[in-house]
């Protein structure tokens, strides 16, 4: 802990830290590529929808069944006159599929399985899907999905800046075509717990990107004031010195999914647990990796295109030009030391001489209030 | 250094005994209704407690799009209820979802085979005039005398009050007929079906008589001839494909419950056209329990010219039929024109039957049909297993989140773990409190959505403390660290989790069915997350922040400057304790 939390402290301070921003043209690549990959996926392999999708019955019988799962199959196709798939799962019970039946006919196909099956019809679990209902739940997603868009970035615009709104909502695209690019791939079912799951992520994506822009907007308040620093810089460090908490919050969220994830899997073979957390887990690892490879980087971007950014960074290169030039070195550790201090304190009015004290520094920001 | 900031949040500094003694009032309060109420488990949904779930959607008819609306559902809702608990099924609930959708719950242990066939029956309901009826099948009754039945007893007399005035009228087309009166079965078994029913009578009845324009064709009459309303599957045929507009045959069931045949005209009144229907005890005459109908001004005016029309027939014909899903579930005849826009249907009714009339005179109108959308049937033992491993995966998520807080955040976790639990509990609480309050069932996605919680809310410690640490290392010490780490930690924590909370209820406005749950259960964590964290997390670190432990920084603290790397304080004096280390790598220290 002592060991993680120093590196907490040198994230911080900006003694440490990854050139998230400087290098993110190759974190863009990597996002391209996998996105290609995942539309590529879609389209090629396209989403193993379940039964709930393409409507049909669902039986689960008992624990413990003696049947083979052939044997199964060949009942269930005599029961329903339709192909079945059958599964056995963990715990030795039969999942029955049928595809294209009817939820009037269901009853009688059920009684006959649970004759063929020599099990009472009452212990089979039955799930009949019309055809439109999966249609209605993924037309009412992506309905959901359309408005909490357009609401949140409404409100990450009022709360932010446009900017931040639309960097967040190509991460939540980024997230969300990856988790499905993924199930393409993969091959998993797409159930109704899936689309729950994928949906739960919006909120959680744009949490942790919520938080990086937090102290993003916090740390560029009066940027254009001094001139060490451009936009770039600054948003670099904000991801630093939110890495530990990214990393927590990520870890802290994994573990209850991957919980449900491994009882979901574990004890019950398949259902909804494990198709909720899967679709989680996917999504909130692609969270994570968004909001600090992909949203603070694009905003730095689209801020650099700013009048007043662009003037900055100017100003900021022909400083360190300058400097270069009578010898010194751009930026030596201990300048970094005293920014973070500066900067976190002060939300510094004017950037000193380097060698100034960090005191003084303070002493002036303290007045201002702006520290919140 | 802290001095200009102590004034503003002076308050929740100096007195962080109110929020927490807040909460803790709550929190019994709530625990006490909650036990007060009787209900100490969250109400369960049918995938955890095992059951039968049936979503029907509605579907209008066309051109009448609009007729899908929160008046008619909810009508639908009710008329639902009344089929399903008519069936003597016990706290099977009947509610809306979203805008279209109608979720019946079915506990396990009553017949849900019964009742998937009583809620999914369309309700749709015309008044025909009589062509011809006569009992059917068996040989019990051979004679339909005209009089004999239910015509003989039902009666519909006059009861002026309003004007009748415009008389467009707009019919309905295609009707899907499918049997829904509930009692048939029993009849069914007892009966002989014969499928050469006496029909001789039948053809001097016949429908040439009748005031409506059609004539029947000689397809017709075999059609009527051959009908054996004792047969289920004839009945069940028997209208199919029909129109408002057609001649058609149909069934439906006498007073004495003899299965009775009938030719009926074309719809001459739809049940839209009636405003409103109410069983009432008539003291004033004899006549017991009657059901009186109010029409629309337009309805008034086709009923009045229909019945001025059928007065003026002889039995059948004076009668007209009211048709509910293609039965016949009444056939009063007519003495009068009945002109005064309301009606009153008298007979042998019981007070059971004069109400169930009413109703589906009221709301079998619906220009609404309902499709099955989706049927679970869950087993008692399933969802005990789906139960189980639920709180399972639940107790190992928390378990694995104290954990890591307890290695990262070491001393801190006094106040992680505690808010942790005081979320779990209120979320509990609320939980079983909802469920008789709003109909709140826990189901496995509402499961999923507070085990997804967990990490929320931990996050919101993660955010606080964090932003402690980073004050500590600027070389704060504890106590003004904590009062300026609150203000930015509050801002991040209320704007992300307004974003989840924006996110929960889209999904819980937008969505139907198991999404609606889990929406729900995020939504309330969410807010719980806030109101912990704002009346319990932050008190509780303000308390403990002035207890040597935490405010030396000790090592099991979670908060030693040394091991996060603190800056050397700025002002030595101001930790006298600690007045020097270095600042970069604390291991030399």
């Amino acid at each position: 802990m002592s060991k993680l939390g120093s590196l907490g402290a040198r994230l911080h301070r900006g003694e440490v830290g990854y050139d998230f921003v400087g290098k993110r043209k190759i974190w863009y690549g990597v996002s391209i590529l996998i996105t290609i990959t995942a539309i590529l996926g879609l389209a090629v392999r396209g989403l193993n929808m379940g039964i709930e999708f393409q409507g049909g019955a669902v039986f689960t019988t008992p624990k413990h069944m003696s049947v083979s799962v052939t044997q199964a199959e060949s009942f269930a196709t005599d029961a329903s006159g339709h192909d079945a798939v059958v599964q056995k799962l963990g715990d030795g019970s039969l999942r029955i599929q049928i595809a294209g039946i009817d939820t009037d006919k269901s009853d009688a196909i059920k009684e006959k399985l649970a004759g063929d099956l020599k099990i009472n019809s009452e212990t089979i679990n039955a799930d009949l899907v019309g055809p439109s209902w999966g249609d209605q739940i993924a037309n009412k997603a992506w309905e959901g999905l359309a408005i909490f868009m357009v609401l949140v970035v409404i409100y990450l615009a009022i709360a932010f800046e446009w900017r931040m709104a639309l960097a967040a909502l190509v991460a939540l695209i980024h997230d969300i075509t990856i988790t499905t690019g993924i199930y393409a791939l993969v091959g998993f079912e797409v159930t109704p717990g899936t689309v729950i799951g994928l949906l739960t992520i919006l909120g959680y994506s744009l949490y942790d990107t919520v938080v990086v822009f937090d102290s993003l907007k916090e740390q560029t308040k009066d940027i254009t004031k001094q001139t060490r620093w451009t936009y770039s810089d600054v948003a670099n460090r904000s991801i630093n010195s939110t890495l530990m908490r990214s990393i927590n919050t990520t870890v802290v969220a994994l573990l209850p999914v991957g919980a449900l994830l491994f009882i979901g899997g574990g004890f019950l073979g398949a259902g909804m647990l494990n198709d909720i957390s899967l679709s989680l887990f996917v999504g909130l690892a692609a969270g994570a990796y968004s909001s600090i490879f992909i949203a603070t980087p694009l905003v730095a971007d689209l801020k650099e295109r700013e009048p007043q950014m662009k003037a900055l960074r100017k100003r900021v290169l022909a400083k360190r030009a300058q400097a270069a030039a009578q010898g010194e070195t751009p930026e030596p550790e201990p300048a970094d030391e005293q920014y973070a201090d500066e900067h976190e304190d002060a939300a510094a009015a004017v950037v000193g001489p380097r060698n100034q004290p960090a005191s003084r520094n303070r002493g002036r920001g303290r007045p201002s209030g702006k520290r919140r | 250094m802290a001095a200009p900031k102590r004034g503003r949040s002076g308050s929740a500094q100096s007195k962080p005994w109110r929020p927490l003694a807040l909460i803790l009032i709550a929190i019994v309060a709530l625990t006490g209704g909650m036990f007060a109420s009787g209900h100490s488990t969250p109400r369960l949904g049918i995938d955890l407690a095992g059951g039968t779930s049936i979503t029907l959607r509605a579907v209008a008819e066309p051109g009448q799009e609009s007729a899908i609306n929160k008046t008619n559902m909810n009508t639908a809702v009710d008329i639902m209820n009344r089929r399903v608990n008519g069936l003597g099924v016990s706290e099977a609930e009947v509610q809306t979802q979203g805008d279209k959708n109608i979720i019946v719950n079915i506990p396990k242990g009553t017949n849900s085979k019964e009742a998937r066939q009583q809620v999914g029956t369309t309700a749709k309901l015309y008044f025909r005039p009589v062509l011809a009826t006569e009992v059917s099948g068996g040989a019990a009754t051979a004679t339909p005398s005209p009089s004999a039945s239910t015509s003989a007893s039902d009666k519909a007399t006059e009861k002026a009050t309003d004007k009748a005035t415009s008389s467009s009228s707009a019919t309905p087309t295609a009707t899907a007929t499918s049997q829904g009166r509930p009692v048939t079965d029993g009849l069914r078994a007892d009966s002989t079906p014969s499928a050469s029913a006496s029909a001789k009578a039948s053809s001097s009845a016949s429908p040439s008589a009748s005031s409506s324009a059609s004539s029947s064709t000689s397809k017709l009459e075999a059609q009527y001839a051959a009908l054996d309303c004792t047969k289920k599957s004839v009945r069940a045929t028997a209208g199919k494909g029909t129109k408002p507009t057609d001649t058609v045959v149909a069934c439906g069931q006498n007073s004495q419950k003899q299965w009775q045949k009938y030719i009926l005209g074309p719809a001459q009144v739809d049940g839209t056209d009636v405003k409103k229907a109410q069983a009432v005890f008539n003291t004033q005459t004899a006549a017991g329990w009657t059901v009186t109908m109010d029409f629309t001004s337009k309805g008034a005016k086709k009923f009045a010219d229909v019945t001025g029309k059928l007065a003026q027939n002889q039995s059948p014909q004076n009668q007209f039929a009211i048709v509910l899903d293609g039965d016949v579930v009444s056939d009063p005849y007519v003495r009068q024109a009945l002109t005064g826009g309301n009606a009153e249907i008298s007979g042998s009714f019981n007070q059971e039957e004069a109400q169930s009339l009413a109703n589906m005179l009221s709301y079998g109108a619906l220009p609404l049909s309902f499709k099955e959308d989706s049927v679970t049937t869950v087993t008692a033992a399933l969802g005990g297993e789906q139960l189980h491993a639920g709180l399972i995966a639940g107790a190992i998520g928390l378990a694995l989140v104290v954990i890591y807080l307890l290695i990262f955040y070491k001393g801190l976790s006094v106040i992680a773990i505690p808010s942790l639990l005081v979320s779990a509990i209120l979320t509990y609480v609320l939980m079983s409190l909802l469920g008789p309050a709003i109909g709140f069932a826990l189901n496995l996605p509402a499961v999923c959505g507070a085990i997804v919680a967990i990490g929320i809310t931990a996050d919101s410690f993660i955010v606080f403390f964090e932003r402690i640490r980073d004050e500590i290392r600027e070389g704060r010490s504890l106590r003004p660290a904590v009062e300026r780490a609150w203000p930015r930690a509050r801002r991040t924590i209320l704007v992300s989790d307004f974003v989840s909370f924006l996110a929960a209820a889209v999904l819980f406005i937008v969505t139907v069915g198991k999404v609606q749950g889990f929406a729900f259960t995020l939504g309330l964590t969410t807010v719980l997350d806030v109101v912990v964290v704002f009346l319990f997390t932050k008190p509780l670190m303000t308390l403990l922040a002035r207890r040597k432990f935490f405010a030396n920084g000790h090592k099991w603290s979670g908060l030693d400057p040394k091991a996060l790397g603190a800056k050397p304080p700025l002002r030595r004096t101001r930790r006298p304790s600690r007045p020097t280390s270095g600042p970069v790598d604390p291991k030399e220290a």
